[in-house]
């Protein structure tokens, strides 16, 4: 499994939130999804409509997994496709690296997977001499920095183009120094040509899978750059690797949850290239794999089945709650410490890692609830949060300032009495104290506020007074 | 890797809350949902006739960056193609799909126009394909891969041309997988029953977001995706 740096969360947002590069990336970005996101949801009057049905397939599909699954395992075998099950991501390590010797892979070319950064598949390939070759832009650019995406579809959004330049220059040293590359259609055409090579000496290509198919035992995957298509259709096997809560019942269902993936991901009406794949070449094709594999793997997630993170299989990694997230905005992704970060990763992390390691996450939100609003599956994802925040409280792992806390704001909240007299006094304190001014730049105890901006001193009496002596609204 | 499958899947019924598999009602039910194909929510946009998909199809497919050409007949298909090409100062070596569509035009009477069949290989620039169906909603080509239809035609070279005769052209993706199933089960097919082994829906030409969120077009796939609609016969 990918390691995990989630229990630095804070450090980590702290580093992030003083990095002036990532803060200008950020700044740019900003408002491009979700503008998008918006115009493509006002362009569709059935937008609500597919989100409750999309929503109604995944819990379905979840309800029934292991027929489903089942099922699905029966038409790819028919289709002369193979299955694989993976418990852990170590299983799905091994059976990829057993289908490469079996080829004598050298190169592994590989479309866009969050799966596959879940297991470290790279990290296995290069340790047993075989050539990973990330073939989507964004991946690319951050496999030759040695960096991890920051986004679940827009792993490189944390860079800058200078940045980009600077990676080609440091990296493509063949080319010739002076050209001009400072703009991204140059940069794009530069990734275009040496990718374009790679294509064809790879021996094994690898794709997620944003769904998989009960009825006919195909995997779907969506891209914008073709990219995942030339790395499964070029070299002799495709290696699907996938979770089994991708898998939905009929190709109309796929069509319903595809109708609200690419929508809610980059505000597109349908990405570039939507993919169905069955099986390896038939008899007569002339080109595709000769060989298909598909690595269905658990790693956790039946584990979240019956409790009450269920809700987060549905998810349809589409970005949407990042891309709305005031936390992520400002953070970046990679402060979430592992792979999947924004609020989806803030209830899947603590799930797949257990709550020991993952359990600051869930605190990394302001319960705005946009996340949840623009969410296409309509996962609760502030209360799922919330509900891992009461598991770290009850496990003794938050720490003791917030446990301490806690404990006062509950006795007072069980004593109106008494906690009316102490905001009562409290107010007087600072009203005092902020007298001169309006307001106040330190206050005992809440440092964590005054650190960045004053405290407004309070003015007159306590909102609970004033009602009780029959003051209402105009 | 045989106990990872009963590992993953008693844990998985173990946490549904059942001992075993699904009983016998539940799985003739399911299996019922699997095979009668019902339909979910179809957008309203595409309640339109023949004529009003076609135009459909067209707009949607200019808003991502296609580009559409009308002919009256298939016959008007070699010269559209070779004024598309030196209109756009493109080489008029072309790859063609072995494809029945394509035979009915009359390519050889377009001499300046280098025609191989097949399968393309790394330095091929145009490829001409045609599509067996086009989704009106998205304005989206649908592809089946076989014998007829290299799938690479549809991805190495920076140009791809479809041939699209008009009354292809459908309402959404539910009619695409209708048509697949229909071709599966004819036995004039040769598809022996199964799914072609790649269906590339097809929604513009291809592009990339990765640099500071800036639309490229031509990031792998096509730069160019040139639509051809054959309104005749």
């Amino acid at each position: 499994m990918k390691v995990s740096t989630t229990r630095n969360f804070k450090a980590n947002a702290a580093e992030q939130l003083a990095n002036e590069t990532l803060r200008a990336a950020l700044t740019k970005s900003k408002g491009h999804f979700t503008d998008s996101r918006a115009i493509a949801a006002e362009n569709l009057p059935e937008f609500e409509d597919l989100r409750d049905q999309s929503r109604d397939i995944k819990d379905h599909t979840i309800e029934n997994l292991d027929f489903y699954l089942e099922a699905y395992e029966a038409r790819v075998k028919e289709s002369g496709g193979h299955v694989h099950w993976a418990r852990t991501a170590e299983d799905a390590r091994n059976i990829v690296l057993e289908i490469c010797k079996s080829v004598d892979a050298k190169a592994v070319n590989k479309g866009k997977s969050m799966i596959s950064e879940e297991c470290a598949i790279n990290e296995m390939l290069e340790e047993n001499g075989i050539r990973a070759v990330e073939t989507d832009l964004g991946e690319y650019i951050i496999q030759l920095r040695g960096e991890t995406p920051s986004h679940i579809i827009a792993p490189a959004v944390h860079l800058t183009k200078g940045q980009v330049e600077e990676s080609f220059r440091a990296n493509h040293t063949h080319l010739d120094p002076d050209r001009i590359l400072e703009e991204p259609p140059t940069l794009l055409d530069e990734a275009r040509t040496i990718l374009r090579q790679k294509y064809f000496e790879a021996e094994v290509g690898m794709t997620g899978a944003n769904l998989l198919v009960a009825e006919t035992g195909s995997s779907i995957i969506v891209t914008n750059e073709g990219n995942g298509d030339l790395s499964q259709l070029i070299p002799k096997v495709h290696i699907v690797l996938a979770s089994i809560e991708k898998i939905v019942p009929t190709l109309e269902d796929a069509a319903t949850i595809l109708r609200v993936l690419a929508r809610s991901a980059t505000g597109q009406e349908f990405s570039s290239y939507t993919t169905v794949s069955t099986g390896p070449k038939r008899e007569g094709d002339p080109d595709g794999p000769e060989e298909y594999h598909v690595i269905l793997l658990d790693n956790g997630r039946t584990d979240m089945i019956g409790t009450e993170f269920q809700e987060m299989l549905r998810c349809i990694r589409c970005g949407a709650c990042m891309n709305h997230c005031p936390v992520y905005q400002s953070v970046g992704g990679h402060a979430y410490g592992w792979v999947y970060p924004g609020p989806m990763g803030s209830v899947l992390s603590p799930g797949l890692l257990g709550v020991d390691e993952a359990g600051h996450l869930p605190n990394a939100s302001t319960f705005c609830g946009r996340c949840e609003e623009v969410c296409p599956v309509r996962i609760p994802l502030p209360k799922l949060m919330r509900n891992w925040r009461e598991q770290e409280f009850e496990k003794h792992l938050s720490p003791g300032a917030v446990r301490v806390g806690l404990g006062l704001w509950s006795f007072f909240a069980r004593h109106p009495k008494l906690y009316q007299l102490a905001t009562g006094i409290q107010m007087r304190v600072l009203a005092r104290a902020g007298r001169a001014r309006g307001r106040l730049s330190s206050v005992p105890l809440a440092k964590g506020w005054t650190k960045y901006r004053d405290l407004p001193a309070p003015e007159g009496r306590t909102f609970q007074s004033r009602w009780k002596s029959g003051e209402r609204p105009q | 890797m045989s106990d990872n499958r009963e590992t993953v899947l008693s844990s998985l019924r173990r946490a549904l809350g059942r001992s075993g598999p699904v009983d016998d009602d539940t799985a003739t039910k399911l299996r019922a949902r699997m095979v009668g194909h019902a339909r979910n929510t179809v957008p309203a946009r595409t309640a339109l006739d023949d004529a009003g998909l076609v135009e459909l199809f067209e707009t949607m497919a200019k808003k991502v960056h296609a580009t559409v050409a009308h002919v009256p007949n298939m016959s008007d298909v070699p010269g559209a193609v070779g004024d598309y090409l030196r209109g756009e100062n493109l080489p008029s070596e072309i790859v063609m799909a072995p494809d029945v569509t394509l035979d009915a035009a009359p390519w050889e009477e377009n001499a300046l126009l280098e025609i191989r069949r097949g399968v393309p290989v790394e330095s091929d620039q145009v490829s001409v394909t045609s599509a067996p169906a086009a989704v009106a909603e998205t304005g989206t080509l649908a592809m089946f891969s076989g014998p007829s239809h290299p799938s690479t035609l549809n991805f190495i070279p920076e140009t791809h041309v479809v041939v699209l005769p008009k009354g292809r052209v459908v309402k959404s993706y539910e009619d695409v997988w209708d048509a697949i199933r229909a071709q599966a089960a004819d036995p004039e097919s040769g598809r022996d029953g199964q799914l072609p082994r790649t269906v590339n829906f097809i929604t513009g030409p291809s592009r990339s977001g990765d640099i500071e969120q800036t639309l490229l077009l031509g990031a792998h796939g096509p730069r160019r995706l040139h639509i051809v609609i054959v309104d005749g016969e």
